[in-house]
């Protein structure tokens, strides 16, 4: 008896010292690129296996928050943090937060119309008028001048919008305010909105259940979300006047036109990007990393981390249905990975 | 103790303490005194988090209907609305049915079938209310659209309340769902008080020459008057605090309408669904705050409750007297 505790003890120890050798990487944020993330990070301590990295997909609000007050390594959010809480960062730590794109997704158009079963096309005007609640029935012509040889139904528009709040919300307030300055004046963007019209459905599956219930439905969720579950979208009107419809390619264009005029702390909107084939409802996600990490080991763990993700990570996106970042992104970054101090 | 005599007295404390009395009395004042710890400490946390929200807008919070989270403005009153009245609608679909129920279970069905039922009713009360949202979803909100709404809008479409168009989700589904999910609880409790009231008291009035009805609703139902009003409060409580089932069902938009069919919000539905996200401090505090609402709700609606408790026993008493 007394053996077997002095065994269980032996090992427990040995475990403890074996865990501690090993280095943990704690991250949190947003949700979106969790599938991918956890992808990395896996592939990521299979070759170097010393390393682990956590990270909890617990929302962009969140990660921005906890990487602020210092509870996490880094941070991850679908949309860029804003001056004031890039100023928090700075007040606290007394040095700088950096972004890192990381990946690109995109927000499509959902909607249910019975008889409809081709793809609907949508201007901006359309997008904006119908989420402004000033475009009511489906016939209306701004959406049936975009869609000739559609029989639309006379139906209302019942509009469906996400309710928790969320960085898809983010990305389509975004292009939301860059075509209608109505929209921009009157809402504005943000993870979460005061909306003017419409239902809210808590989360991507949430929005997709109430679209599926309710006929004449129009609403937004992930571009992956959307294909994974084979959920029918329209094509939006880029800022070249072309109809595009969202995949890949067209997400990556999107990102490449927006490239050239790339700030250096890479807080970009890439919504509404010029390019013929750019589909305009499109984002990078980031990770949050401190431009000072005291811990010689966690530094340049983050920074091989870093490094491996803008090389042989980018090659896991597609097969989880995320576009790469473009070629000059990627340049960019690794030139930015120095910064980390 | 110290009326008990010299020989009680004379017992020295750690004789006390050698026979139990003394730690068990201590164990258990421990355990009863962490309930009011946990409730105090709740509050205090409530409230220390959500100073910048409540500096800002005072008792304006309570009734002001912006809710714009870029804007920074920020007020409960939809909320609060939209919690009342779903769990108003609720309890007045459950009250009856559930009651009903539990009556023929205590009183009239064979005990066989009363038992065999009462394991389905407690399976009921056990099931999660992701479970109640999913029901909701599928089959309540097609309902409300094809069968409910066609059917009250037709003839009653004049009044407020049932006015205008129906999305399937909205506040009487949200209310439809949570009766469903209070049901059980005041069948569960209300056959058990039914079934502790005594004998004496049904045969008594039998030996009057009512019949068994008469013996039930005259007698019995008011004899277990106290306990069935604690079952509905336990459902009430149930119905305030719902969150999974309601955010799936109501529609999640924070404005007031008289409607029933129109979409709502309730306090615990939006705390859940928009609090990890929320980006700013104050954004935070202000769902902090809304949690102290709701808190202070089920307070004030517990405390209703007891004095509507006290009032009607004093009235029942005096009839019997």
């Amino acid at each position: 008896m007394k053996r077997t505790a002095v065994l269980l003890m032996a090992v427990l120890v040995a475990g403890g010292l074996v865990w501690a050798q090993g280095l943990l990487i704690n991250g949190a944020g947003a949700t979106f690129p969790y599938p991918i993330y956890s992808k990395w990070f896996d592939v990521y301590h299979q070759k170097n296996g010393s390393l682990q990295f956590n990270y909890q997909s617990v929302g962009s609000g969140a990660g921005i928050k906890q990487v602020t007050e210092g509870t996490v390594d880094f941070g991850a959010t679908d949309g860029p943090m804003n001056d004031e809480q890039l100023k928090a960062y700075q007040d606290k730590h007394g040095s700088a937060i950096l972004h890192f794109p990381t990946v690109l997704g995109a927000v499509v158009p959902t909607y249910n119309l019975s008889g409809v079963s081709g793809s609907l096309n949508f201007t901006p005007e359309a997008l904006a008028g119908i989420f402004l609640g000033k475009i009511t029935k489906w016939n209306d012509p701004a959406i049936a001048g975009a869609n000739k040889g559609v029989s639309l139904p006379a139906g209302d528009i019942v509009v469906v919008h996400r309710s928790d709040g969320s960085g898809t919300t983010y990305v389509w307030t975004d292009y939301l305010c860059k075509i209608s300055d109505e929209w921009k004046s009157k809402v504005n963007k943000s993870t979460s909105v005061n909306w003017p019209v419409g239902l809210g459905g808590k989360g991507n599956e949430g929005v997709t259940a109430l679209i599926k219930q309710t006929p004449n439905s129009f609403g937004y969720v992930e571009l992956i979300y959307a294909a994974q579950n084979n959920i029918p979208y329209g094509t939006v009107r880029n800022a070249a006047g072309t109809f595009v419809k969202a995949d890949l390619k067209s997400v990556s264009e999107a990102a490449a036109g927006a490239a050239k005029d790339m700030p250096e702390d890479f807080r970009v909107s890439i919504t509404n990007a010029p390019g013929k084939t750019a589909y305009p409802i499109s984002s990078f996600t980031w990770l949050l990393v401190p431009s000072k990490i005291q811990d010689n080991a966690k530094r340049e763990a983050i920074k091989g981390f870093l490094t491996w993700m803008l090389a042989d990570g980018q090659s896991y996106a597609e097969q989880l249905s995320y576009a790469q970042l473009p070629k000059a992104v990627i340049e960019k970054e690794k030139k930015a990975i120095a910064k980390v101090q | 103790m110290q009326s008990a005599g010299p020989i009680s007295g004379s017992r020295s404390f750690l004789s006390k303490l050698r026979e139990g009395d003394e730690i068990a009395r201590l164990i258990t004042f421990i355990f009863a005194a962490t309930v009011v710890l946990i409730t105090v400490a709740l509050v205090y946390e409530l409230w220390t988090s959500s100073v910048l929200a409540r500096h800002k807008f005072g008792l304006h919070f309570f009734v002001s209907e912006a809710w714009d989270p870029v804007l920074d403005e920020f007020g409960a009153l939809p909320f609060i609305y939209g919690t009342l009245v779903t769990s108003a609608v609720s309890l007045l679909i459950a009250i009856p049915l559930g009651i009903g129920a539990s009556i023929f279970l205590a009183e009239l069905a064979p005990p066989r079938i009363s038992d065999t039922l009462q394991f389905f009713i407690d399976l009921l009360a056990a099931v999660p209310s992701v479970i109640y949202g999913l029901l909701g979803i599928f089959i309540v909100v097609p309902m409300m659209r094809n069968v409910i709404y066609p059917a009250l809008n037709k003839p009653f479409g004049f009044l407020p309340i049932f006015k205008g168009p129906s999305y399937g989700v909205g506040m009487l589904t949200a209310g439809i769902v949570l009766a469903i999910m209070v049901i059980p609880y005041i069948i569960s409790v209300s056959r058990e008080v039914l079934l502790s009231v005594p004998r004496d008291q049904r045969e008594a009035a039998l030996a009057l020459g009512s019949t068994r009805w008469e013996s039930t609703w005259k007698v019995v139902v008011p004899f277990a008057r106290t306990g069935i009003m604690g079952s509905v409060f336990l459902a009430l409580a149930r119905a305030l605090g719902e969150t999974m089932a309601v955010t799936m069902v109501i529609g999640n938009t924070p404005k007031i309408a008289a409607s029933l069919f129109a979409p709502g919000y309730s306090i615990a539905a939006v705390i859940a669904n928009d609090f990890t996200e929320a980006t700013g401090e104050l954004q935070t505090q202000s769902y902090i705050e809304l949690g102290l609402v709701l808190f202070l709700l089920t307070f004030i609606l517990n405390g209703l409750a007891r004095i509507l408790i006290i009032v009607t026993t004093q009235k029942g008493s005096k009839v019997s007297n």
